[in-house]
């Protein structure tokens, strides 16, 4: 009896360490290049969502969760390939959390992810072209596509009365796809765009971009540019020389340096950025808070949702297996099912453990297009005197 | 009305950028020139340089505004020009003691000089990083406008508006006066003259009792001068950033070689040049046609380049300079 009760017991052991394993979960970031200052705080949001599943021991029976991380440059695509080859090859991670721009992401997704089908989420590649690429039901991302906001931007300034506008953008995927979205949208609604042109970061000078611009004229002028670069230069050109009066900011100027540079010079002039509202946004940022990090980082918020669906996915599909849970991602994001808001994680690993569906709302009010993107909230603000006041969310 | 709404929108998008713009080029290509003409060669450290130079100068700025130093209307960087001379002259005294004189005593050919000069370029690029890093600084304070667009359109009513930044204004005064300072140096005083000699015949001056070294430290100190003086010009005008006095370094010798290397008025000529050149073919003249000519709508914006071509206008103008004038528009000596 005794013998048996220990082989019993013995049995019971193996069968739960044969079950339970080391998921290693990969976070592809540029941590060096144009946007090294996001990358650690989504790195952080990230490890938050790992530690909370860890934390619970609920994911697979009792895996545990290890991050490995590498750096895709943001803007070199040859460098974020050979980056995600090692975490998939080398180090055997189960999922990407990442890349963080486009460009790379495209690349290493083509290129690698797809050949030896890893799930790839993105929290902040915002390009249109990740809407249409081909990517075997591996590819997810947790920030709105560039071509929503086009359309935001697009009807607010129908809705102020706008009927023509000049555009610059920056000179790379972003502002490009941004600007030919908007466009698009624009036109589609009675606007007329008068010249669609770039401007290049890192000039002293824009005066002679903006002479083109006001040539041309317009009620407005968007500017799809960064606001620490050639965006705010367009701005500054186009104020001291009096040929625009009205802008449109959309999320790469929107922020308070602009505040900073500008003041009441802008005043009449409004903008968007993606920004979710409501409880999982505040839960995150205090649970960012106490683990010693700022939440309101720019997408931040998004990386912590971006590790926490694969998470949730793998635990839906019961498998680590990219192939497998990559079915389920869309799943635990969208209803039916109990809504999920961060910090809640063990409480929808339960759910799912016995069976249970989840709706995943988590830090951005996640909700997934039928493509795997989030269809995005956009914040409308406006700037008056000398200050940026948020005028409500679309 | 539709005339003077042409004139002004003339003057507003060319004549006033232009006019800045080519009094900064007319400085460095001064420097560059009289670089050129005393200690024969082409001195591609210049940008660098200038970038340096200006580096100091915001240093001095802020400290001054954190003395509480102001100069009201006027940016408080003229006031810390001096030490930026002074900074950027020792700097270019003991980089023409520890490089350039060791060749000078060997007599090197020309372009060994040049080729030094590129070393000294890379140099000063890092140590100006090293000073202030590499991000973009604006350090103008004082009034922004002379006349600002809505103010102008409010006393005229027309539809056209026209801008006058105060530094636009003060870097073409800053210009004339250091110009004629300079020409009123070298025509007037022993100095000047020693340096003339020296650069018209060095063995002749030496013989006639001229210390070289002493004309040689004169020549840096004063192309030091210049080289603070158009940096600082630029660095209010527009904004600091060190990489983009790397890329002012082509229309600057573009000027100084149109102009005539080695002659002052042809650099002063080969600037203004230049900078008119840029503006007028990167500028769409669509809205001035509409103004002059109504009724005439053209299909695009009548602008000959895009605005991303502006550094080809510089090539351009210099490569037709080399083909059918190499000594430029003013008789310099030959490249």
């Amino acid at each position: 009896m005794k013998k048996l009760l220990l082989a019993t017991a013995a049995g019971a052991l193996l069968a739960g360490a044969a079950a339970a394993e080391e998921i290693k979960l990969g976070i592809s970031l540029g941590y060096t290049g144009p946007l090294e200052s996001m990358a650690p705080g989504m790195e952080a949001g990230a490890q938050l969502a790992i530690k909370e599943v860890n934390d619970s021991k609920l994911l697979l029976d009792g895996s545990t969760v290890t991050a490995v991380t590498g750096d895709s440059t943001c803007i070199d695509a040859a460098a974020a390939t050979a980056t995600v080859t090692r975490l998939i090859t080398a180090e055997g991670v189960k999922g990407i959390m990442g890349g963080q721009c486009s460009g790379e992401t495209i690349a290493s997704l083509q290129n690698v992810a797809l050949a030896n089908g890893v799930v790839m989420v993105s929290p902040s590649a915002t390009s249109p072209a990740l809407t249409t690429i081909e990517d075997n039901g591996l590819f997810f991302r947790t920030a709105p596509s560039d071509a929503r906001q086009g359309e935001v931007m697009a009807t607010i300034m129908r809705e102020k009365g706008i009927e023509s506008a000049a555009v610059t953008y920056t000179n790379n995927d972003y502002g490009k796809g941004l600007a030919d979205s908007f466009v698009a949208a624009f036109e589609a609604q009675g606007g007329k765009v008068t010249v669609n042109a770039a401007h290049d970061d890192g000039k002293a000078d824009y005066s002679a971009e903006v002479a083109a611009l006001a040539a041309a004229g317009g009620d407005a002028l968007v500017v799809a540019g960064y606001v620490d670069q050639g965006g705010s230069g367009v701005v500054r050109a186009a104020l001291d020389t009096g040929a625009f009066d009205t802008f449109v900011f959309p999320d790469g100027m929107v922020g308070q340096a602009l505040v900073d540079n500008f003041g009441e010079e802008i005043n009449g002039s409004f903008g968007q950025n993606p920004a979710a509202e409501g409880e999982g946004r505040e839960k995150f940022l205090e649970m960012a808070k106490t683990a010693g990090f700022d939440g309101t980082s720019a997408y931040s918020a998004e990386a912590y949702d971006a590790a926490a669906l694969i998470l949730l996915g793998m635990a839906a599909a019961k498998s680590s297996d990219p192939n497998v849970y990559k079915n389920s991602i869309m799943d635990v994001a969208n209803e039916p099912g109990e809504k999920i808001l961060p910090g809640e994680l063990g409480k929808a690993l339960e759910i799912l453990n016995n069976g249970g569906d989840v709706d995943y709302v988590g830090a951005a009010a996640v909700e997934m297009t039928d493509v795997g993107e989030t269809a995005g909230v956009y914040r409308e603000v406006s700037f008056d005197n000398g200050e940026m006041t948020v005028v409500g969310y679309r | 009305m539709d005339i003077l709404n042409a004139l002004v929108a003339f003057l507003n998008f060319v004549f006033i950028p232009a006019a800045a713009y080519g009094a900064q080029l007319a400085l460095g290509a001064l420097g560059v020139t009289l670089i050129y003409g005393i200690l024969r060669f082409s001195n591609f450290a210049h940008g660098d340089t200038m970038a340096f130079g200006t580096a100091i100068t915001i240093i001095a700025t802020w400290g001054l505004q954190s003395l509480g130093v102001s100069l009201g209307p006027l940016p408080t960087a003229l006031l810390a020009l001096p030490i930026g001379i002074a900074g950027t002259a020792l700097l270019v005294l003991a980089t023409d003691r520890v490089v350039y004189r060791f060749y000078r005593v060997q007599k090197a050919a020309p372009i060994i000089f040049v080729m030094a000069s590129v070393g000294v370029m890379f140099v000063m690029n890092g140590l100006t990083r090293l000073l202030i890093g590499v991000d973009e600084q604006r350090f103008d304070d004082g009034a922004r406008f002379l006349i600002a667009v809505r103010d102008f359109r409010e006393w005229t009513g027309l539809a056209e508006g026209l801008a006058l930044r105060s530094t636009q204004a003060l870097t073409v005064i800053v210009t004339v006066i250091v110009c004629a300072a300079l020409f009123w140096f070298l025509n007037r005083t022993k100095g000047g003259k020693a340096m003339r000699a020296y650069s018209d015949n060095e063995d002749l001056a030496l013989l006639s009792g001229i210390d070289p070294e002493k004309v040689v430290r004169m020549t840096w100190i004063i192309a030091a001068a210049l080289m603070t003086i158009a940096g600082v010009l630029y660095g209010l005008d527009k904004s600091f950033r060190p990489f983009n006095y790397f890329q002012i370094l082509l229309p600057i010798f573009a000027a100084a070689i149109v102009g005539g290397l080695g002659n002052p008025i042809g650099a002063i000529a080969g600037g203004f040049l230049v900078a008119f050149s840029e503006v007028a073919v990167t500028y769409p003249w669509v809205k001035i046609a509409g103004y002059l000519a109504p009724g005439w709508e053209p299909g695009g914006l009548l602008q000959l380049l895009g605005t991303e071509y502006k550094f080809a206008v510089s090539f351009v103008i210099l490569i037709v300079v080399l083909l059918f004038r190499p000594t430029g528009l003013f008789r310099g000596k030959s490249v």
